[in-house]
């Protein structure tokens, strides 16, 4: 019974491993052709790099008609961080009245709220154009951004919600013995106490937001302005599939932040994940 | 005015802190709702009048617009290949990681990764390759000495190729099975073990009834998410909608609609079928879980 026991489990190592591995190879092989010379990239199915260059990730850098990458990277990182600082102000806000606050109406609103999850993107899409288009917003980024700080990514409304429903009550009713008003008691204890949630709220709207592609394409089109989304597409689209040594090293670089953010933030993006089901 | 000021005694608080979303919820939300469902009714080119159409745009996509119709069933074709694949290979996954092995945050990890970059362009430009003449795919192919196509920009194939691009992010549904594997008390295990019950026994009596309600909740999350996929096909594709429309996923139908030909009217109305279509298969899942799904009471 033991050693039948054992082999079971040794199986189960096996399978998980070798899929595992099977699972991660083409990112594997992606970053190892990344330091390939491009005329061997197709004739090596292999890892380890049987001659080793950097001459992809230098030409590949250089980009488009004139445009680096560096200013893609740029771009992406103002319109993140933008993003992350409007969420965190405005759904905590939001989130707040939710879970602290009894006002008119709060079943019907939040239950609104709620509703606003599910909701497919599309079917807002062109009247939100047609908005931006009013406003003289085309190619600009403020399609981008302002609707962050309007709290409308409802998720992390929800996400907060359920966190500050799981703190104390004391220390707002001490406080409110003190003299604070809802005001003070936000900034004063619930946001320092939120710090988890806000984090989380953060490192996704990093990811979705770095990793976004349709509302990038629709709203951008002045190569100038191209986060890096849209930079590897326009990359993609000049380069055809003749340069695929540089096509892979952008593409590499460009999975690194988020990559990097994974390996920092694991305990909390996997926590995240499972506890509300938020999708990676 | 005493009830006014009774309501702003009762509400300053909460208007001051629900207003960034108030406006947010109003000017993104319930109103582009409402003008986007009276723009489906109309013909709009963002720069000339609206003209009142009636209901003949959705009269042309049900009857005229072969393009839609294909749109429709690659879609389909996607979600119901995509998800019962992404459903079976999270929660085997999930079942083996979860027999007590050691490292596994280490393969947890490994599992998530492709979850957390699949939806980039980086991925879909890797996919393009793996699955192109000279690709990835091939050469693992040829040593086998089977000679593969070009998978990607073959009509009968490249759908495929999105839909294991999609089977490939089953991270995700597959943390939250562990999470909930991690839910079911030992005791039960402990005391039917005691009755006599076996591995499988227990596998089919506690395990998977128990799971139940996660298996819904990820069937209904990844078959919303499904109906929406965007970014691959576009990338793959390069815009087009594939060789001979074979990945011309609704929403990217929806944009040439909208943004390339500039019908706003038409596009609208898509994005209304959309909300129906995926309305009406939510609905379904849910009449449908009353039969198989466990809540405890």
């Amino acid at each position: 019974m033991p050693y039948r026991k054992s082999r079971s489990k040794w199986m189960i190592y096996v399978i998980v491993t070798a899929f595992a591995l099977v699972m991660i190879y083409p990112l594997l092989w992606m970053i190892s052709s990344s330091f390939k010379p491009q005329s061997i990239i197709f004739r090596d199915m292999g890892l380890w790099p049987t001659s080793f260059t950097l001459e992809n990730y230098k030409a590949g850098w250089r980009g488009v008609s004139g445009i680096s990458f560096t200013t893609f990277y740029i771009n992406t990182l103002m319109i993140v961080a933008l993003a992350i600082i409007g969420n965190i102000l405005t759904c905590s806000m939001a989130a707040y009245a939710f879970s602290r606050i009894d006002f008119t109406l709060k079943k019907t609103l939040f239950a609104a709220m709620l509703a606003t999850i599910m909701l497919p993107y599309h079917v807002v899409l062109i009247p939100q154009y047609m908005i931006f288009h009013q406003l003289g917003w085309i190619n600009t980024y403020y399609p981008l951004i302002v609707p962050k700080f309007l709290a409308t990514d409802a998720f992390f409304i929800f996400l907060m919600v359920q966190f500050i429903r799981g703190l104390p009550q004391e220390l707002d009713q001490a406080a409110i013995v003190d003299g604070c008003n809802p005001i003070q008691i936000y900034k004063r204890i619930t946001l320092p106490l939120l710090q988890p949630a806000l984090v989380t709220t953060s490192i996704f709207t990093f990811i979705w937001t770095w990793n976004d592609f349709f509302s990038q394409l629709i709203y951008i089109s002045t190569p100038r302005l191209f986060t890096i989304s849209l930079g590897l597409r326009m990359f993609l689209d000049s380069e055809g599939t003749s340069n695929w040594g540089s096509m892979f090293a952008m593409s590499t670089l460009s999975l690194v932040p988020v990559f990097l953010f994974f390996i920092f933030f694991q305990r909390l993006i996997i926590d995240g994940i499972s506890t509300s089901g938020l999708k990676g | 005015m005493p009830v006014i000021k009774k309501l702003w005694a009762k509400n300053k608080y909460a208007i001051f802190f629900l207003s960034p979303w108030f406006v947010g919820v109003m000017v993104f939300g319930a109103i582009p709702m409402l003008v986007s469902l009276y723009l489906s009714f109309t013909n709009y080119d963002l720069i000339q009048n609206r003209t009142w159409v009636g209901t003949a745009n959705y009269a042309e996509m049900f009857l005229d617009d072969a393009r839609y119709k294909k749109a429709v069933m690659v879609t389909l074709k996607y979600v119901f290949f995509g998800v019962p694949l992404v459903l079976a290979f999270s929660l085997s996954v999930a079942l083996l990681l979860n027999r007590g092995i050691r490292g596994l945050s280490v393969y947890r990890a490994v599992y998530y990764i492709p979850s957390l970059l699949g939806g980039s362009v980086a991925i879909a430009i890797l996919w393009r390759q793996v699955f192109g003449r000279d690709g990835l795919f091939n050469q693992v192919l040829a040593v086998f000495g089977i000679e593969g196509t070009s998978w990607i920009s073959n009509p009968s194939y490249a759908l495929y190729t999105l839909i294991a691009l999609k089977v490939w992010q089953f991270g995700s549904p597959m943390v939250i099975f562990l999470a909930g594997l991690r839910q079911i008390p030992r005791d039960v295990y402990e005391s039917s073990s005691i009755d006599g019950a076996g591995k499988i026994q227990q596998f089919f009596t506690i395990t998977l009834p128990l799971l139940t309600p996660i298996i819904f909740f990820n069937m209904v999350m990844q078959m919303i998410n499904a109906f929406q996929a965007f970014t691959q096909a576009y990338v793959i594709g390069g815009g087009s909608g594939g060789p001979l429309d074979s990945i011309l996923f609704y929403t990217l139908y929806l944009y040439q609609k909208a943004f390339q030909e500039f019908q706003m009217g038409y596009a609208s109305a898509m994005a209304w079928m959309l909300l129906a279509i995926i309305a009406v298969c939510t609905a379904v899942l849910f009449l449908t879980a009353k039969k198989w799904v466990y809540y405890e009471s």
